[in-house]
Formats: structure tokens, sequence, C-alpha cells
């Protein structure tokens, strides 16, 4: 696990030193650049893991909420004093060192879950149980939402994954996943067809089902949830969503083609990516990125980085790594006899998991620009660190399992 | 909660990372693997094909003097977005600009656009460069461009040289090698040579970032092209003959060509009023180039081979050598001194009874009426049509009536009349040589530019062949090929029968007409004329070689409006021979009457004379109804054009024509070609 985050962190620290390369600033370890201080922030982050390792496996748990609460006034600070940069307030700046609470959020609030649903006599199918899980995860989103970090706060949405591995039942990822087909449909085809379609499915799917009363009811409850969302959607794309955020997704959806505004990063990107071919040109030889092409070229687009320079080979192993990663993730998640680490392992799991989507998503064309880093790849010190205590509480957590008692 | 009761869910989760995983690496696949677009977009992005523009060939003259170079000039460019806080002032001081000047210029250059370089001042000098230079660090966004321009050291030889500029839409259309922005020349030899001058452009592919700044070359320069720089041009001009001439027909109209008859090689060719061809270039260009066109004596009109002179009595020997070979007459012909046809009748000037050679040396006008009717209406030929036909074959053989095909660009044919011209203004079979006599002495419908006048002494000096006139002699070191030069060029003459010619010629300068033009000893040929012309008073011509053996030098003058050929024509060309025989001037005092005459005041005159009358349209008939052999096309050339006459301003042209006297057909034809050289060459 470890070696995986050294190498994560190696490769993302070389794609910012090739992104943002340039004669001029030829050493890798100058600090007046982006990998220069990616430097400082890997020692930081090293500084904190071995922090990590060396406290006490049981204050995480017992300190999760308190640290939950600290985060949650954290980001009301953040909310009153903070300044407005790129249109998000999200920002503490002491001195000249800039925090991102919103992403130590993520991991309070993996911690605050852990630590609720490990409780005893907690059941997932309670009311009660959902709605206070619920209210642990839509608290702090809210929060972030409110810094104007859509992306950021989108993220909280990852933690259905764990609330579903705990229990939760499988038709909330159903109809998570549904709404998403039926959010992009809305969009996509005009109301009144997509309401005809979604009767004749109702129908059709009565017809073929046991004629019983309840059965008539549940088709027909969710038929009229679907067209309730329809309508919902059409009104919350127009009011809601912000001019931009409308422009990305419908440049994504294909219904928009503008490559120099809305559309020009995703096209951009993918020229990118789309250049690099099989083997890529080889570190420090991309052209896309070096040349400033591609926008945020060593944060949210770092991919774009992997892409040109390493091709497909780079983006398939890298990809690959985080799979793996996920999938060691869960395994130990699935090992632990104490509930709050194995919660804990797929809050992190899911965050990761989620940042990666979005992330590669977006760089490749298949999810709207949201501009959320890459785990361990980003420039960025909040992000990093965040990602580092994830990782490395789940490592401690983790060496304790054999300590805890069911 | 226990661990075997999430097993599902567990697979459920892994399940979903291992299925988004695998539609990312699907997609992938597609983008980097299979879609080429992207790279070609890539590079598109990122490479930047710069030209390296060649040097243009230089030129130089037959001696190895400089006609034509290359100077360097710098154009100022910026690019907006780079622009900070600079010291406006101070830097509109260094340019000698206004600030609105400068406002101006800099919101010109945003428009097209912010991030790209942009022309803000064209081809400053170098002074200004220098003070430039030093100061241009304190101007963020500004650089400067070097490029060349071309510069012509001796001021001379404008017609010839010609001017470049820059390509327009059309012929960028026409011509794919050419791009927005290059040049190309657009008369004389910048004009056709310019294939050869230009050179070769080469191509630098450069990679620049998202802001249009170069990063580099691209795979180290592999693909790269050289530029190579275009052809030296050697000219068969002598520039100091030239310069000698230029002097000699200053403050006159007219034109003047001299060749070596033993080569075809244009020594001099002088079209007066000139200019200075640095004019037409670098900054002051357009506005040199509409004042020039603006000036009335229409300087950029190159008359010594696009205007049409009636020959007058020079046209007598090519008269007489076609008459001696078609047996009409000999030697030993003579006729009466006098020519009546009707009420008109041509006299002599009053000489004894005459043969050939007398009547060359006393240009006797009567001679030639005769000898032009017995050839025309003689028994031998059919009908008279046959006669002029078999006339106009041997005229045609002299290299009259058609284009030389000089190496230069836009020349003219000239006019020698076709039986249809006269078939359409009299009716057929309503002419006769009685009707058509004066062409005998070179008047009437004829137009034949001084080259081709020229080309006519090197054809009696070479005594009946020339080599194509022809301006460049080497390119690039070696022999020109582009044209076929080497040809000895035959007339319908034989040898023998110039002997008699050149005797006549050989008298005129001796004991006849043009004795002005005698100096050192030299044996001189030559002919004088006296072209009446409806512009006023006469034209002032001589044609000449020297000396008669071993000729080295066939000349042509015409002085427009001047009077009598021995007054102006015969002492102008024969200064230049002397020059171009001896480079020194053994009669100062005909040099300085010469020099000094000024004889523009004439034309000016003329001009104002002529302006309401015959300007604005062809009078009459439209072209096409009297001049059939004309088609449009021929006067259609380059950048001039002839209009026809419409229906509507046909009448109206009909009307005005009542209020005059009705046109002969010479005053018609005379009027027509005053219209196209006085207005329509430069649309």
């Amino acid at each position: 696990m470890v070696f995986f985050y050294l190498g994560f962190v190696l490769m993302g620290w070389m794609n910012i030193y090739a992104a943002v390369y340039n004669e001029e600033h030829s050493n890798i370890f100058d600090m007046s650049q982006n990998y220069g201080k990616q430097l400082m922030w890997i020692g930081t982050s090293m500084l904190i893991a071995m922090a990590i390792l060396v406290i006490d496996g049981k204050f995480f748990a017992s300190f999760s909420y308190p640290i939950y609460g600290t985060i949650l006034l954290m980001l009301l600070v953040v909310l009153a004093i903070a300044k407005n940069v790129q249109g998000a307030r999200s920002w503490i700046e002491i001195g000249s060192f800039k925090l991102q609470p919103s992403e130590f959020a993520k991991f309070a609030t993996s911690m605050a879950l852990a630590k609720y649903l490990s409780t005893l006599n907690i059941r997932m199918q309670d009311t009660k149980t959902k709605l206070t899980a619920g209210a642990l995860i839509l608290i702090p989103m809210a929060f972030v939402l409110l810094q104007n970090d859509t992306g950021s706060a989108l993220v909280f949405c990852a933690f259905i994954f764990v609330l579903f591995r705990e229990g939760l039942s499988q038709n909330f990822l159903i109809f998570g996943f549904l709404g998403g087909i039926l959010f992009v449909l809305a969009l996509m085809v005009p109301a009144i067809i997509l309401i005809s379609i979604i009767g004749s499915i109702g129908l059709l799917s009565y017809i073929l089902m046991r004629k019983t009363k309840k059965n008539f009811f549940t088709v027909a409850l969710i038929t009229s949830l679907c067209c309730g969302a329809v309508f919902s959607v059409d009104y919350a794309y127009n009011h809601i969503l912000q001019a931009h955020q409308r422009e990305r997704i419908e440049v994504l959806l294909g219904k928009k083609s503008d490559l120099k505004g809305a559309g020009y990063n995703v096209n951009q990107s993918l020229i990118a990516i789309g250049s690099g071919g099989f083997f890529g040109k080889g570190f420090l030889q991309g052209t896309q990125t070096k040349y400033d092409f591609v926008p945020e070229q060593s944060t949210d687009f770092i991919f774009c980085t992997v892409g040109e320079e390493w091709g497909f080979l780079g983006t398939t192993i890298v990809l690959l790594m985080f799979l793996a990663l996920l999938y060691r993730i869960l395994f130990i998640a699935e090992r632990q006899r104490s509930p709050y680490t194995r919660i804990y392992a797929y809050g992190v799991a899911s965050i990761i998991f989620f940042h990666v989507m979005i992330n590669v998503g977006m760089a490749i064309g298949l999810a709207p620009v949201i501009g959320i880093p890459l785990p361990f790849f980003s420039y960025g010190g909040s992000s990093l660190w965040s990602f580092t205590i994830l990782l490395f509480v789940l490592i401690k957590l983790d060496s304790y399992r054999m300590y805890v008692l069911r | 909660m226990s661990n075997t009761s999430g097993r599902n869910q567990q697979v459920v989760v892994a399940g979903i990372f291992t299925a988004l995983i695998v539609i990312f690496i699907i997609r992938l696949f597609f983008v980097q693997l299979i879609e080429e677009s992207y790279t070609v977009s890539a590079n598109n992005n990122v490479l930047r094909y710069m030209t390296d523009y060649p040097a243009r060939g230089m030129v130089y003259d037959r001696n190895g003097k400089i006609l034509a170079y290359n100077q360097a000039v710098y154009d100022l460019m910026v690019i907006p977005r780079q622009v900070k806080e600079i010291d406006t002032l101070d830097f509109c001081q260094l340019l000698d600009i206004t600030k609105e000047d400068f406002l101006d210029k800099i919101k010109k250059a945003k428009t097209y656009s912010r991030i790209r370089p942009s022309i803000f001042e064209k081809q400053i000098s170098a002074e200004t460069y220098a003070t430039l230079q030093e100061k241009l660090f304190k101007f963020k966004g500004f650089y400067v461009q070097p490029r060349t321009i071309r510069k012509y050291p001796n001021n001379t030889a404008s017609h010839v040289l010609g001017y470049i500029g820059e390509v327009n839409d059309k012929l960028i259309e026409k011509n794919p090698y050419y791009r927005q922005g290059d040049y190309i020349g657009t008369s004389g030899i910048e004009q056709s040579y310019e294939e050869e001058l230009r050179g070769i452009r080469g191509i630098r592919i450069v990679m620049v970032d998202v802001f249009n700044r170069e990063k580099g070359s691209y795979k180290n320069g592999a693909y790269d092209t050289v530029a190579i720089a275009g052809a030296n041009l050697v000219a068969t001009l002598d520039a100091n003959l030239q310069a000698y001439g230029e002097k000699l027909m200053a403050n006159k109209i007219g034109a003047l060509v001299a060749i070596e008859p033993t080569t075809g090689e244009i020594l001099a060719m002088i079209s007066s009023p000139s200019y200075d061809p640095n004019l037409l270039v670098g900054r002051a260009r357009s506005k040199n180039y509409g004042y020039l066109l603006k000036e009335p004596s229409k300087p950029l009109f190159n008359r010594a081979m696009q205007a049409y002179y009636p020959p007058g009595s020079t046209f007598k020997l090519t008269n007489a050598l076609a008459a001696l070979q078609e047996g009409i007459i000999n030697p030993m012909t003579t006729f009466p001194h006098s020519f009546v046809v009707g009420s008109k009748s041509v006299h002599c000037h009053g000489h004894p009874p005459i043969a050939l050679e007398g009547a060359i040396q006393y240009s006797c006008n009567p001679y030639f009426c005769n000898t032009f009717r017995a050839f025309v209406d003689n028994n031998k030929f059919a009908d008279c049509e046959t006669g002029y036909n078999t006339w106009r074959t041997y005229q045609e053989s002299f290299g009259i009536g058609n284009k030389i095909g000089v190496d230069l660009p836009h020349e003219l044919k000239g006019l020698l009349p076709t039986t249809s011209l006269y078939d359409k203004y009299y009716g057929r079979h309503h002419w006769k040589a009685s009707t058509i006599y004066s062409l005998g002495i070179g008047q009437g419908e004829l137009g034949i530019t001084p080259l081709q006048m020229a080309n006519v002494m090197c054809i009696i000096a070479n005594k009946g062949y020339y080599y194509t006139p022809h301006i460049i002699k080497k390119i690039a070191g070696k022999p020109n090929t582009t044209r076929n030069l080497g040809t000895k060029h035959f007339t319908k003459i034989s040898e023998e029968n110039f002997n008699v010619v050149q005797d006549g010629m050989q008298k005129v300068v001796e004991a006849g007409t043009a004795r002005v033009a005698q100096f050192r000893e030299v044996v001189i040929c030559g002919k004088t004329g006296t072209a009446q012309n409806p512009h006023g008073k006469d034209h002032s011509l001589f044609v000449g070689f020297a000396p008669r053996e071993n000729p080295r030098i066939a000349i042509a003058v015409m002085v427009e409006n001047a009077g009598f050929g021995a007054e102006w024509a015969a002492p102008i060309a024969s200064l230049m021979m002397e020059k171009f025989m001896y480079d020194s001037i053994s009669r100062p005092a005909i040099e300085e009457r010469m020099m000094k005459g000024n004889l523009i005041h004439i034309l000016n005159n003329t001009l104002e004379k002529k302006s309401d009358d015959v300007d604005a349209q062809i009078i009459g008939p439209s072209l096409h109804d009297f001049i059939p052999e004309l088609n449009i096309g021929d006067w259609n050339i380059g950048q001039f054009t002839v209009e026809e006459s419409t229906p509507e301003n046909k009448t109206q042209n009909q009307n005005k024509e009542n209020q005059r006297s009705p046109l002969s057909i010479s005053e018609f034809t005379f009027n027509l070609i005053y219209r196209i050289e006085k207005n329509e060459y430069f649309s």
C-alpha cells in the first residue's frame, strides 16, 4: 500500500514537472515552480504520514467526532473569511500558506461516518440511522457547496458506496443510477417524449408482472416519480446550476460545440491525450501540455500529461494501478474485525474512486468539467495532504486489526 | 453487521470500480490509438510553418554595374498582449507619429489578434531602426523583423527594371506558389524574370506555445528547407549609356532604343519622361504610384515598346527593300517629281532627278508613294488586295505589326493594317493603292514601336536578319537560355538588296537630312523621319546604325512633337552612338543643346488642347467594327484595359462627332492609339 502511495506520488511529481517544464527552469528542485513546491508538499506529506503512524491507533476512533466538528467549524470560518479565488471561496490563507479545508472534510466525514455506523445496535435499515448518516454526509457537503466548490461537494456523493456496503438497500444505488440516466435523458430528449416513454415502460412492466395491487402501486409510484424527476431536472438545470456548469454539461452531451469557449479545455485535453498514441511522446516531449495548450495541466488536467507523454501504455498502467489500489483497500476493509476500520476503508475507497472517475472522465470527455484533483497526482498541498492522511490513517488502523475484538 | 453479510455488496462495489476503469481504458484506446484527428490537431496546435524569404536576385548591367540589389529594411512588429507600460510619448517621437496614430495602430493590431504579431510600422528606415534598437527593451511587446526591399542604385532604366509589388488575392488563386504578403515583380525585368529572381522559399517549422511564443525548432530542423536565393541576372544594358540617354531625353516626350545588331542585345531602352525606380519601393510606393499615374505625361508608360508611332520617312527603307525584292524597282528606277491622286498631290522638296539612293538621301516623298503604288497595283498581282498583302508580308518579316518577343512584359505589337481593315472602312474593292498611298511614306494607319524601329535597323545593319532583341544575357552566370535568343530571324529580303539602301542611308548622314549626326570619321547609316500626327507638331524621328561595316549599335530615337527629325532625334541618336563607341563626346555644343532642350511645354499645350476631345470614349463605331484583327485581348494586357463603346455612349459620341469635322481613318486610328497610350494603360 505504501508502495502504491509512493509510486503515485512520484509519478505525479514527474508529470507536474513535465507539465510545467520549460528550459528556463529546468531544475526539478526549483522551488519557484509547481514541481518544486510539490516536492515540498511531498516532504510534508511524508512527515504527516510518519506522525500518523506514530499516533496510537485508538486515537482516530475516539476522536472522530471532535475532528469532524473541528473541520465543520473550519468550513464555516472559510465561508466567513475566505477570498474569492476563481469563483470559489474555499481557501484559508495563513500568511503565504494556503489551505483548503474542504479537502480535509472528506476524511473527517469518513471518520465520523465510520464512528457512527460502527456503534453497537445500529441497523442500516432503520430510518433514523439513514437520516443521521445522511446528515453526517450532507452537512459538510452543504458547507462546501456554499463555498461554491461544486466539485468537492460532489465527492460526498461517493459515500453512498459506504452506506451501501453497510446494508443500505440496493434500491438506493439503482435509483441513483436511474436518476443519473434520467438527468441526462431529460436534458437531451424533450420532456413530453421522455414522459410517454416512461409511462409506456411502466405500463409494460405492470402488464408483465403479476397484477397485484401492490405491484400496481409500486409501478405507479416509480413512474410518477420519474416523471416528476424529469420536470425537476429541467427546473434545476435552468435555475440552480450556474451558467458555466450548464455549458460544460451541454458540451459533454454534445448539444453544444464550442471549441474556443466552454469546450476548449476538454477539446485540448483530448488532443493532448489523443496525440500520445501507444507509447506516448516520451518524458518532457509532450508539446500540448508543455506549451500550455491544456489549461490547469498540473492540477485538474494532469492526466493529459500522462496521456500525451506516456501514451496508452501509461494511462492504462495508471488506471490499473488505481484499480489495484482500490481492490487493495477493499481487501483490507473486508479483513477487519473492527467495523470502524472497515467503514472508514470503504470511505477512503469511495473518495479515491470518485476523484478518479470525475478527473479522468473529464480529461477524456466522459464527465463534465468539474475541477477536482487526481489523487496523489495533481499539484496542490491540501489535496496531497488530505489523501495522505486518508491513506495512512487506514494503514495505521489496519495495523491494529489484530488487537481489536469484535 | 458481519463480514459475510457484506459479501454481495463488496462484489458490487468492486464491480462498479472495475467497470468504470474498463470503460476508461476502452475510451482511451479509441482516443489514443484509433482516432487520428487528435494527432493532426496537436500538430496544428503546436507547429508553425515559418517562411524564410530568399534574397531576390541582383541585376547587373553588361559591364558589371549593379542595377538592382536588396536593401535590408525593418518591419516594426507588435504583439498587443505583451504591450505594457511603455512611454508612449518617447515611442511616438522615435517613430515620428502622433499619439492618435499610435492608438489607432494598436487598435488595428488588436482587432487582428492580441497574441499574434502584426506589423505596426512597415519598413522603417535604417536610421530609425538604429535609434529604436537601443531603446527597444523599454517597449515591451514590440520587436523588429528584418526584410529586404529592392534598391536601384543608379536611378536609371526604371521602365526596363520594372518594380515589385505585393501579390493580390486574384494572383494567389491563380498561382499557388504565392501567399499573402509575398512580393512579385509586376513590371519590367522584375516581372519577366520573376521565377529566376525570386529564388526558392524555405520553410522552418517551429513549435509554439498557446500564446504563439516560439519554443524552438521541430525535431531539430529535420523537416526544414533552406531558402535558396534568387539568381543574379546580367542585363544587356549599358548602364552608362542608358543614363546618358536618359539625360539626353530629359524634358522630352519620347523613346529611344539601342540594340547591338550582331547579338540582339538591348544596350539602352529609354522611355521619357521617366521616373526614379526607387520611388516605387518601400513605404512611399503606393503614394508615388498614384502620383505617377496621374501625371499627364504618363511616366509609367513604357513608350519604347508600348507606344504606337507613325514611322514617317523612316518607313521608306522597308518600303524600298520590299519593292527591290519583289522586282518592282531596281536601284536605277526613277519616278516623276510629283505624285497626284485626284485633288491631292505630293511634291518634292526640290532636288535633282534621282534614283533610289538619292530618293533615300533626300527623303523624296513622291518617289516612295510611286513605289508603293507600283507595288500594290502591280499587274503581276490579281488585284490590289493581293498586292497589298504581298507588301504587308514583307513588312511583317521585318518584325512590324507583330510582337518581336522581347523578354519584357507588356510589349505591344503595333499596327500594320490588314485588307479587312480597309474593307471595313472603305468597303470591299473600294480602295486601292492610291487610297492608302500614305503608307508608302510611313504615314496613315501605321503604328510602330521604337523597339520595332530599332530592330529594323538591326536587320538593315546585318543585311537581312535579326536576333530577338533581349535584355537579359546571363542568369546565375550562365547564358540566358529561357528564350530562343541565338536564332537568326531572316527577312524575305536577300542580302544584296540591302547595299543600295545602306548607300542611301550613308548619304543621308554624309550629305542629306542628317548631317548633324556625323562624328569622328565613323561611317554612319541613318534616316530621319518627321512624322505628321494628330497631336500637334510633328514627331522628330531618327533611325540608324554605326559603323556601316561591322555595325556595333543600331538605334531608333523618337521625340514627340519636336519637329524635324534632324532637329532633335538625329543629334540624340548620334550622341548615343558616339558615347557607346568612344565613351566621350567630341561635340559638346550639340550635347548641351540636346540636354537643355525642354520640349515638355509643347506637350502640355497639346494635352490641354486635346483633353476635351477624345479622352473618354472611342469615337465612332466600336473597336471591333474597325480593327477586327485587334482582338480586345491584345489590348487587354496586364493591368491595361480598353473599354469598348456601348450603344448608349456611342450615340452620345456620334452627336459629339457631328459637331466636328468627320474624322479620316488615319485620324481615327491615331485617336485610338493616342487614347490608349494616354489614358487606358494604367487604369
